[in-house]
C-alpha cells in the first residue's frame, strides 16, 4: 500500500465526515458568501480554531479570486491548496546527530500517547536497521516501565530504566552512557504525561532537557510533542508552553484514525511554527507514518 | 479551571453591565463574544447555535425584574443556561438494590479509565464500601499491572486472569469472586477503544451483557475537542451510557466537552478528575461550573473543603487567638498547614470569586513548596521565638537561615509577612462579629472575607455579588485579595 493510500485509508472517518459536510455545499451551487460561511464552520467543527478557520476561508477566497472561480465545486482544490501551503510553513524531516547518537525526547500531555508512539518509532528505525536504546525516564505513573519493556520487547530493543519514583534526568543520563558504549545510532526517551499548567512538573522536563545536552552536545536533536488527534483548542496551549520550556522541534499526532480530524495541527503549525513530524494512524506497530502536508490535506478536504 | 471562558464571558458582559437598558444590538454585540468564547473553549459548534439562541431569545425579551439591571439580567440568563446546559443539579451513581453494584467504565485510549477507576474506588471505600476493581484492559501493555499498583497504593484488591483471557470471561469470573469476597461495588476497568472499531464495540456489548452493570459510565478528557460529540453519541447509541466521569479537568483545558456532552446525549457528568495523584473523585455540581465560569467563584466547593480538611478544634482555638490579638509564629505556622490541607493553592485560589480577574494572578508564584520552606523556619527557631519575634537579632536570624536551609532573606520575609498577617488579624477580629461566627472559615479568612460569601447560593444573589466586586470594591473582600496578592509578588 502506498503512502498517500495510506493515508487516506487512515484518514477515512476525518475524511467523510469533513466532506460528507462540505460535500452538499459544494454540489451545483453558485460561489458565495454563504458557501465561505459554512465552510468556516466546517474548519472551526474539525477543531481548526475560529482565527485560523478565518484565515483558512481568506486565503480560499484570495485563490478563488485569482483564478475567477465561480462554481463552488472547484472549491476543493482551492482548499488543498490553501491547507497544505499552511502546513508547509514548517520543515518536517527528522534531525539527526552528524556523528554519535540522535537522542529523542518525547513529552506531551498525561494519555497522548507517549508510550505507544515510541514503541512505533522504534520499530520504525529498527526496521531501517539502525541500532535503537530507548530510556524509560517516565518514573511516575503505574507502569509506564513495563508498559516501555513490552514495547521494547516487540520491538526488539533494549530499554534502560531505574525504578518507579526515580530522577528522570538520571535514566537519561544513564542512557546516553549506555548510548555512547552501545553505540546506537538513536536514543528514544519516554517522558512522564504532564499537563502544561503544572509548573513544577515543567520545571522537572527542564532540568532533564538540560541533563541531555550537557552530556550529549548538541542533543536533544528532536523534541517530538505528542498530540492526541482528538484534542481541540487546548493543543494550541500544549504546543505553545512546551515549546517555551523545552523547544519542542516537531509534533506527532497520534489516534487519527476514529473521528477525530487532528485539525488542531493546522493553527500549531501556522501560529506556533512547529511542524508536524509523524501521524498515528492505528494501533498497530507500523501505523505511525511521517508527515506529508499535501497527501494530509488531500485526504481532509477532498469530498 | 476553565478561567479562559470565563475571562472572554466576563469582557463580553462586563460591556453590558453597566448599561441601563438593553437594545437588540448590544444583546447581539455580547452573543458573538460569548459565540467565541463557547468555540474557543471546544463546545461543539451546534450547540453554541442553540445556546445563543436560547439566550438571546430570553434576553431581548426579558421579564424585567426590580432587583437587577438588564445588564445583570443578561449574566444571570448565561448563567441559568450553563447550568441547565451542563445538566442542572447534582447526578448521583444509582446504587443497586440488591449488592453489588456495578459500575463499568467505557471510553477512549488515554482518557484516563485507568486513573479514574482507582480514584472511584477510593471514593467508594471513604463511603464505607467494599469495591473490588476488575482490570478487563487485556490490550494495552501493563495495563493490568498499572491497576495492581493503583491499587496497592489504595488498599483495594484487584482481580485479573492475565491478558491470554478473554475479557467478557474475566469480568465473569470477577463477578464470582466479588461475591466470595462480599465486595458489594464492582468495577470494570475496560480496554482504551475508539468508538468505530465495531469489533472492539462489540466486545463491550457482550461486557455489558455478562454482568449487567447499574452504571455504564463514559470517561471523556477535558481537553477533547468537537469531536466528543461523535465519541459520547456512538458509546451512548451503543452503551446506553449511563454518566460521565470528565478527567484532566486540572490542566487549562476550558473544558467544553463538558458543555458538550451533557447536551448531545443527555447523559449526565457524575465525577471531574482533577490530577494524576490518587485522590477521591469530586462529584461533578453543574452550578457551581457555571458559576465558575462567569468569573463568580466556586465558594461552594472551598467551603465543603474547608469543612472537611480543617481541623474545627484547631480552628477554634486560632480564633480565639486571634481575637485576644496573641497570635503567635506557632498559630502562623499552623495556619499554613491547615490551608495546605486545603489542596494545591492554585487550585484553592481560583475558587474564589474574582480572583481570576487579578491582573497577573496566573504569574504569581503559586508553589506549594514555598509553604515548605517557610515551615521550616518557623521549626528551626526557639520556642522564645516563635512567641515574640522582637528578640530575633542578625545572629538568630543566620542561625534559623543556617537550621532550615534557607537566607537571612527568606527568614527576613517571613517575618515580614508575619507582621503583616499579625496587623490583618488585629483588624479582622474586630469585624470578625459582621461576618458570622463560621468558625471554620477563620483559618482562611486571610485569603479573602469569605466569611460574607458562605451562604450565597442562588443566582441573583451571585450576579450582585459579582456585580459588588466589579463596582469601586465597597466590600472589603477584594481589597484584601489585592493585598495579598502584592505580598505574594514579592
Amino acid at each position: 500500500m502506498g503512502l498517500f493510500d495510506r493515508f487516506k485509508k487512515g484518514l477515512q472517518k476525518s475524511r467523510t465526515t469533513l466532506a460528507e459536510r462540505l460535500g452538499s455545499v459544494f454540489r451545483s451551487r453558485k460561489l458565495d458568501e454563504s458557501v465561505y460561511e459554512e465552510m468556516e464552520e466546517a474548519f472551526i467543527a474539525a477543531d481548526m480554531g475560529v482565527e485560523t478557520a478565518m484565515a483558512l476561508v481568506e486565503n480560499v477566497r484570495t485563490l478563488a479570486r485569482k483564478k475567477r472561480i465561480e462554481q463552488a465545486e472547484e472549491l476543493p482544490d482551492l482548499m488543498v491548496e490553501a491547507m497544505s501551503a499552511m502546513l508547509s510553513e514548517a520543515d518536517s524531516d527528522m534531525n539527526f546527530a552528524a556523528e554519535g547518537p540522535t537522542l529523542v525526547l518525547v513529552v506531551g500531555v498525561n494519555g497522548a500517547g507517549k508510550t505507544t508512539t515510541i514503541g512505533k518509532l522504534a520499530n520504525y528505525y529498527l526496521q531501517q536497521n539502525k541500532r535503537v536504546l530507548l530510556a524509560a525516564a517516565d518514573t511516575f505513573r503505574a507502569a509506564a516501565i513495563e508498559q516501555l519493556l513490552a514495547w521494547g520487547e516487540r520491538a526488539g530493543c533494549d530499554v534502560v530504566r531505574h525504578s518507579q519514583g526515580a530522577d528522570p534526568a538520571a535514566v537519561i543520563y544513564d542512557a546516553i552512557q549506555a548510548g555512547r558504549s552501545r553505540n546506537a545510532d538513536i536514543i528514544l526517551c519516554d517522558t512522564a504525561g504532564r499537563l502544561q499548567n503544572k509548573t513544577h512538573l515543567m520545571a522537572e522536563l527542564a532540568k532533564i532537557h538540560k541533563v541531555a545536552a550537557r552530556e550529549l552536545p548538541g542533543s536533544p536533536h528532536e523534541v517530538l510533542l505528542v498530540l492526541d488527534g482528538t484534542t481541540g483548542q487546548n493543543g494550541l496551549n500544549q504546543a505553545k508552553v512546551f515549546k517555551e520550556v523545552v523547544d519542542v522541534t516537531g509534533i506527532v499526532v497520534t489516534k487519527l484514525d476514529g473521528t477525530a480530524k487532528g485539525g488542531i495541527v493546522v493553527p500549531i503549525v501556522h501560529e506556533q511554527g512547529i511542524p508536524v513530524k509523524w501521524i498515528g494512524l492505528g494501533e498497530q506497530i507500523d501505523d505511525l507514518q511521517p508527515f506529508d502536508a499535501r497527501a494530509f490535506a488531500e485526504a481532509v478536504c477532498r469530498p | 479551571m476553565l478561567e479562559g471562558l470565563s475571562s472572554s464571558l466576563q469582557k463580553a458582559m462586563g460591556r453590558l453591565r453597566g448599561k441601563g437598558k438593553l437594545s437588540e444590538a448590544d444583546v447581539a454585540e455580547a452573543m458573538r463574544e460569548v459565540r467565541l468564547a463557547l468555540l474557543a473553549a471546544d463546545v461543539n459548534v451546534k450547540v453554541v447555535r442553540d445556546f445563543v439562541e436560547r439566550v438571546r431569545e430570553r434576553a431581548v425579551g426579558q421579564d424585567v425584574q426590580k432587583s437587577l439591571t438588564p445588564g445583570q439580567q443578561v449574566v444571570r440568563i448565561v448563567y441559568e443556561e450553563l447550568t441547565e446546559l451542563m445538566g442542572g443539579s447534582q447526578a448521583r451513581i444509582q446504587m443497586a438494590s440488591k449488592p453489588p453494584t456495578v459500575i463499568m467504565l467505557v471510553g477512549l485510549q488515554g482518557a484516563g479509565k485507568t486513573t479514574a477507576i482507582a480514584k472511584l474506588a477510593l471514593s467508594f471505600r471513604q463511603h464505607q464500601h467494599r469495591p473490588l476493581m476488575i482490570a478487563a484492559d487485556v490490550y494495552r501493555p501493563a495495563a493490568i499491572d498499572q491497576l495492581h499498583v493503583l491499587g496497592k497504593q489504595v488498599d483495594i484488591p484487584v482481580f485479573d486472569m492475565g491478558t491470554d483471557t478473554s475479557p467478557v470471561e474475566i469480568v465473569r469470573q470477577g463477578m464470582q469472586e466479588a461475591e466470595r469476597q462480599g465486595a458489594d461495588v464492582v468495577l470494570v476497568d475496560t480496554a482504551g477503544r475508539l468508538h468505530i472499531d465495531e469489533d472492539l464495540m462489540a466486545e463491550l456489548d457482550d461486557i455489558k451483557s455478562a454482568v449487567e452493570p447499574n452504571e455504564v459510565l463514559l470517561v471523556v478528557d477535558a481537553m477533547t475537542g468537537q469531536d466528543a460529540v461523535h465519541v459520547a453519541e456512538t458509546f451512548h447509541q451503543r452503551l446506553e451510557v449511563t454518566g460521565v466521569i470528565l478527567t484532566k479537568l486540572d490542566g487549562d483545558a476550558r473544558g467544553g466537552a463538558a458543555l458538550t456532552v451533557r447536551a448531545v446525549t443527555g447523559c449526565p457528568i457524575k465525577y471531574v478528575g482533577l490530577g494524576e495523584k490518587i485522590e477521591p473523585l469530586e462529584p461533578f455540581h453543574p452550578d457551581r461550573l457555571a458559576s465558575r465560569i462567569l468569573g463568580m467563584g466556586d465558594v461552594l466547593s472551598l467551603i465543603e473543603r474547608a469543612q472537611e480538611r480543617i481541623d474545627l478544634e484547631k480552628a477554634k482555638e486560632m480564633e480565639e487567638r486571634m481575637r485576644s490579638s496573641t497570635f503567635s509564629l506557632n498559630d502562623f505556622q499552623e495556619m499554613f498547614r491547615q490551608v495546605r490541607n486545603l489542596g494545591p493553592l492554585d487550585q484553592v485560589l481560583k475558587m474564589i470569586p474574582g480572583m481570576n480577574k487579578l491582573k497577573g494572578i496566573e504569574n504569581v508564584d503559586l508553589n506549594d513548596k514555598r509553604f515548605l520552606r517557610m515551615d521550616a523556619i518557623i521549626s528551626s527557631m526557639t520556642a522564645a521565638e516563635r512567641l515574640d519575634p522582637s528578640v530575633m537579632n542578625a545572629s538568630r536570624r543566620r542561625r534559623i537561615a543556617n537550621g532550615s536551609g534557607t537566607t537571612v532573606r527568606e527568614v527576613n520575609q517571613l517575618l515580614n509577612q508575619f507582621e503583616q498577617t499579625q496587623q490583618m488579624m488585629k483588624r479582622m477580629s474586630g469585624m470578625g462579629k459582621k461576618m458570622g461566627r463560621r468558625s471554620a472559615m477563620n483559618a482562611i479568612k486571610s485569603m479573602g472575607g469569605l466569611g460574607a460569601l458562605g451562604g450565597m447560593k442562588d443566582a441573583s444573589q451571585l450576579a450582585d455579588l459579582e456585580e459588588s466586586l466589579t463596582s469601586k470594591g465597597t466590600s472589603h473582600a477584594p481589597r484584601q485579595r489585592h493585598h495579598r496578592a502584592k505580598k505574594k509578588r514579592k
